[in-house]
C-alpha cells in the first residue's frame, strides 16, 4: 500500500474546507420544528366555523357574493365527493393547524432543496421548493396544496403558490378560484411563527385578501392521524347538488341580525374594509348580551348557544 | 369522394378555417404558425399533448401508438414529431371524442404520417361518421374521406386491449353532440373526456348536432362514477379534458356542480314564464361568467345561456 505523502498546502486547503463546511448553509431563519396554532385571530370563523352570510373583511366581487349566497352546506353531507375534500393551501393553516416543518437538503452539495410541512387537518403535506425551479406550465394538474417556491427576503421567507384547485376563502361558500395566486411571508420571532398570506384572485377578488396566522413552538407536540373516508349515508338521486336558487336562501340575514350589524356591511366588498366605510353605515349596536361564540379561544370551549 | 372538395377542405385548414361546418365555436382560427406541441406525462402509458384545438391524449407501448383526437391537419407533422419523442412504433388507433374539426381534423394527415403502411383504425361513435359523410350544407365544405372514422360503433361501449391495458370507449348520448365518446385507460387509470368537460370554459352544447344540457350533466356524472380519487380527493384517476389543463375527479365535480346549478336556475326561470331575453337579464350565470364565459357579455356566456334555455324547452 502506497504511503500518502501529506503536503502542507493540502492540509491548509482541507482545513479551509472544513471551516466552510461547518458554516451555516444559509444565514436565514430555521423554521424546523413542531408548531402549535394560536386562534386569537378570527377565532369563531376558524374553529366552530363562519356564520352563513358573513362576508365581512373579504374584498369580494358580485360573482363571489352570488356563489356564496347559493351555497348549501348540505353539499358536504349529501355529496360523497365533498366529504373528504380538504382545505386548500391558503386556508389550511387557519384550520386545525398543528404544524410540523422540516427541511430537505441535497446530500452532495448540502444546499437546501425544500421545506416540507405537515398539518393535522386532512394530513395535508406540502413542499416549498427553495432550489429555484420554475412553476409548472398552465396545463399541468392543480392540487389542494398547489405548487410552492420560496425565496429569502432577509430573515423572512416569501413563498409563491400557484396551481391550486378551486376552494374557498371562507367555509360558508365564499369561493376562491383555481386561477388565484397565494403569496406567503413566514417570519419567526423567537418561539413564535407568524405567517401573512396574500391571495390574489382575478375571478373573485377586487383587491388582494391579506390575513395572518400565528403559532408557538411546541417541541412536545404530537400530531395524530386525521383520517377520513367518504361514506354515502344519505339516499339521493345521482348528481344531486344541493344549492339555493337566487333569492331563496333564508339564512343570509341571520348573521347581521344576531350581531346587530348593517346588512350591507356584512356582504363584504373592498369598500367595507376601510375606515371611511364607517361613515356610510349607522352606528354599531351590539347585542345587549353576548350569546354566541363569546369565549372562543380554542376548538373545544366555544359558546355556541342556540338562538 | 370528391378530391376537389377534399383539397378545398385541406386548404381551408391551412389558413386556419378548416371544416367550418364542424368547428367548435369556442376554438376558431388558431394561429398555427406559432403553435408548439407540449407533452405532459399523465400516468402509466398515457400522455397529454397540448397544442391547438382540442387536447390530444396519447398512449404508447409495445403494441404501438394510440391517439385520442387529432387537433388540426396542419398540425399533424408537429403532433407526430412529439409522438416520435416517445415511440417509434406506428399509430394503430385514433379515437375521436366528437365530430368537431379541432378533434378530427388531423385524422387523415396523422394516419398518413404515422401509419407506416398500415391504416390506423379510426374509432368514433356512428353519429360522428354519419355527420361527416352527410352532404355538406350550402357554403360549407365536405370532410375529406381520409378523416372519416373507419371503425364506428353504435353500442353503449366499445372495448379492446392495447399496450397492456383495457381501453374502454363509452358513448355519452346527447351531450356536447350526439356522438360524444369518452375513453377510459383502465390500467393507467386515465380518462379522456372530449368536450363534455372543458374546465376553463362553459361547455359548448351543439344542439344542431344533438347536444343537450341534460346530456352534458349525465355524462359528467358518469365520469364522476368512473373516477376514483386517491387520499383526500386528490390523485387516483386523472382526467384529460377536451380543452384546458389536466384534471382529477374534484375538478370534474366543480364543473358538474356549475352546469347543474345553472340548469336549475334557468329551469326555474322557464317555469316562471321568462323569455330568453328576460333570462339573460336575470344573469343566472353571473357567479360563473368570469371563470368560464369570458365575462357577462362574453361569447361563451351568451351562447351557453341560450343553449341551456333552448335545451330545456324554452321558447
Amino acid at each position: 500500500m502506497a504511503r500518502v505523502k501529506r503536503h502542507p498546502v493540502i492540509c491548509v486547503l482541507f482545513s479551509m474546507g472544513m471551516a466552510f463546511a461547518t458554516a451555516p448553509a444559509f444565514a436565514q431563519v430555521d423554521f424546523t420544528g413542531e408548531w402549535n396554532p394560536l386562534y386569537h385571530e378570527d377565532g369563531p370563523e376558524r374553529l366552530p366555523g363562519p356564520e352563513l352570510g358573513d362576508y365581512t373583511e373579504l374584498p369580494i366581487n358580485n360573482a363571489a357574493r352570488m356563489r356564496a349566497d347559493s351555497y348549501d352546506a348540505d353539499r358536504i353531507s349529501v355529496v360523497p365527493e365533498y366529504q373528504c375534500r380538504p382545505h386548500g393551501v391558503d386556508y389550511s393553516m387557519r384550520g386545525l393547524g398543528n404544524l410540523r416543518i422540516w427541511r430537505e437538503f441535497d446530500t452532495a452539495t448540502q444546499k437546501l432543496i425544500a421545506f416540507h410541512t405537515h398539518l393535522l387537518a386532512w394530513d395535508s403535506e406540502r413542499t416549498i421548493y427553495m432550489d429555484g425551479r420554475p412553476h409548472p406550465p398552465a396545463y399541468a394538474d392543480h392540487t389542494w396544496q398547489g405548487f410552492s417556491t420560496g425565496v429569502w427576503e432577509g430573515n423572512m421567507l416569501t413563498i409563491t403558490t400557484t396551481h391550486m384547485k378551486t376552494n374557498y376563502l371562507r367555509r360558508n361558500g365564499v369561493p376562491r378560484s383555481d386561477k388565484a395566486t397565494l403569496t406567503e411571508h413566514w417570519m419567526r420571532h423567537g418561539d413564535y411563527l407568524t405567517v401573512v398570506t396574500v391571495i390574489d384572485d382575478p375571478v373573485f377578488l377586487t383587491e388582494p385578501l391579506v390575513r395572518s396566522d400565528n403559532w408557538f413552538l411546541d417541541p412536545g407536540q404530537g400530531i395524530g392521524v386525521f383520517g377520513c373516508e367518504s361514506e354515502p349515508e344519505v339516499p339521493r338521486p345521482t348528481g344531486t347538488v344541493p344549492h339555493h336558487l337566487p333569492g331563496t336562501n333564508p339564512f343570509l340575514t341571520e348573521f347581521a341580525r344576531w350581531y346587530g350589524l348593517p346588512e350591507d356591511a356584512v356582504r363584504g366588498g373592498a369598500e367595507t374594509l376601510y375606515p371611511e366605510y364607517k361613515s356610510k353605515i349607522k352606528p354599531y349596536n351590539p347585542p345587549a348580551k353576548c350569546e354566541r361564540y363569546c369565549t372562543c379561544t380554542t376548538l373545544f370551549n366555544c359558546n355556541v348557544s342556540s338562538r | 369522394m370528391n378530391r376537389v372538395l377534399a383539397l378545398a377542405a385541406l386548404t381551408a385548414g391551412l389558413i386556419g378555417a378548416q371544416e367550418p361546418n364542424f368547428q367548435n365555436p369556442n376554438f376558431q382560427n388558431p394561429n398555427f404558425q406559432n403553435i408548439e406541441e407540449h407533452i405532459l406525462p399523465v400516468q402509466g402509458s398515457v400522455y397529454m399533448l397540448v397544442g391547438a384545438g382540442g387536447n390530444t391524449t396519447l398512449q404508447v407501448g409495445k403494441d404501438g401508438v394510440l391517439l385520442v383526437d387529432t387537433q388540426f391537419a396542419t398540425l399533424a407533422p408537429k403532433i407526430m414529431a412529439a409522438v416520435r419523442t416517445l415511440s417509434a412504433m406506428p399509430v394503430r388507433y385514433i379515437i375521436n371524442t366528437n365530430v368537431h374539426g379541432e378533434h378530427t381534423g388531423g385524422n387523415g394527415a396523422i394516419a398518413k404520417l404515422g401509419g407506416e403502411g398500415a391504416i390506423p383504425r379510426i374509432i368514433a361513435n356512428d353519429h360522428v361518421l354519419n355527420r361527416m359523410t352527410a352532404p355538406p350544407a350550402a357554403g360549407q365544405v365536405a370532410v375529406p374521406e381520409s378523416d372519416w372514422p373507419n371503425d364506428e360503433y353504435f353500442t353503449p361501449t366499445k372495448d379492446f386491449f392495447f399496450n397492456g391495458e383495457a381501453v374502454v370507449v363509452y358513448h355519452m348520448p346527447a351531450a356536447h353532440t350526439d356522438g360524444d365518446s369518452i375513453v377510459f385507460f383502465r390500467r393507467s387509470d386515465v380518462i379522456s373526456t372530449g368536450d363534455i368537460f372543458t374546465p376553463e370554459t362553459y361547455p359548448v352544447i351543439d344542439m344542431t348536432r344533438g347536444g343537450s344540457v341534460q346530456g352534458i350533466i349525465d355524462a359528467l356524472n358518469r365520469i364522476i362514477e368512473l373516477t376514483v380519487p386517491a387520499k383526500y380527493q386528490e390523485g387516483g384517476t386523472y382526467v384529460i379534458p377536451g380543452h384546458g389543463r389536466l384534471c382529477e375527479e374534484a375538478d370534474v365535480v366543480e364543473y358538474r356542480d356549475m352546469v347543474t346549478i345553472i340548469r336549475d336556475r334557468i329551469q326555474d326561470l322557464i317555469r316562471k314564464g321568462k323569455t330568453l331575453d328576460e333570462v339573460r337579464a336575470a344573469r343566472p350565470t353571473l357567479d360563473y361568467d368570469t371563470q368560464y364565459g369570458g365575462g357577462a357579455t362574453g361569447p361563451g356566456t351568451e351562447r351557453f345561456v341560450e343553449a341551456v334555455y333552448r335545451s330545456l324547452g324554452g321558447k
